[in-house]
């Protein structure tokens, strides 16, 4: 089935699984394709993202920017590092709320399973403070940023 | 306190990338404020204050050890940091789930020419 996994690994990473029916190829693509990531790199309901840069090449930049319809925003930065199609990204990224937070240090594998794709995320953080204050606040992979930035603002 | 309340103290306790390190750390285990002073590049008077808020927020609450005042997650504390990890869980479930609708549709063109 398609359910996810979330769980912390040792102290300073965070991994997470998904079963995609669809061959690496194109989880790949929707990883990496600028297009296709603003119609699902989103979270919670109302979100969009009007800006959405990835320049999926060596030293290539990540920046996504996030509104709802509150006229609220965030936005994210990043370097891709390592990409191996349609195999293996590696990329670091930060949110900008709007002071950034530590860089989150990102490994996203897609391996050909079961007629399908099995994604696994690996995150490293600085430290073991860093994650804990990461996952406390929901702030892994942005899209959480996005429930506190609503509620402060309330 | 009514329970919008505390959650807004809650929330607005947990925008401050400080007081959520000092969330992190406690959730490892009791500490004092000299303890909680030491791994941040802050005054203890700024960290107290930071405790402070914390307390106000009903997300941490100290004891009395002779001299000393260790402070602990309270259970609101711990019960907040539950909740953003189920709503983060919630959140990423909602781009997967709308990344598998992307997918069948870079998938559908393929499947219709196949077809005709």
């Amino acid at each position: 089935m398609s359910k996810m996994t979330l769980k912390t690994e040792g102290d300073i990473h965070v991994v997470v699984t998904r079963h995609f029916a669809a061959p690496p190829e194109a989880v790949y693509r929707a990883h990496t394709d600028p297009k296709l990531i603003q119609k699902w790199l989103l979270g919670p309901e109302g979100w969009t993202m009007p800006v959405c840069i990835s320049e999926a090449k060596l030293g290539g930049k990540i920046r996504y920017e996030w509104s709802n319809e509150k006229g609220q925003g965030f936005f994210l930065t990043g370097e891709y590092l390592e990409l191996e199609p349609f195999s293996r990204i590696v990329h670091v990224e930060r949110m900008h709320l709007p002071d950034p937070t530590p860089d989150n240090h990102v490994e996203t594998r897609f391996d050909a399973d079961s007629g399908g794709t099995l994604m696994t995320m690996r995150m490293t953080l600085p430290d073991a403070q860093t994650r804990a204050a990461m996952l406390a606040t929901g702030m892994e992979h942005g899209m959480e940023a996005s429930y506190q930035r609503l509620e402060t603002m309330i | 306190m009514n329970e919008r309340h505390t959650l807004d103290a809650a929330f607005a306790a947990l925008a401050d990338p400080t007081r959520r390190a000092i969330l992190a750390r406690l959730a490892k285990g009791e500490a004092t404020v000299n303890e909680l002073t030491e791994p941040f590049e802050m005054t203890q008077p700024a960290i107290s204050q930071h405790l402070k808020v914390l307390e106000d927020a009903g997300l941490v609450i100290r004891r009395v050890e002779g001299t000393r005042r260790p402070r602990r997650l309270a259970k609101n504390g711990i019960d907040a940091m539950d909740q953003w990890l189920a709503r983060l869980r919630k959140a990423l479930e909602k781009n997967y789930d709308r990344l598998d609708n992307v997918l069948a549709a870079m998938e559908a063109p393929r499947k219709e020419n196949f077809n005709e």
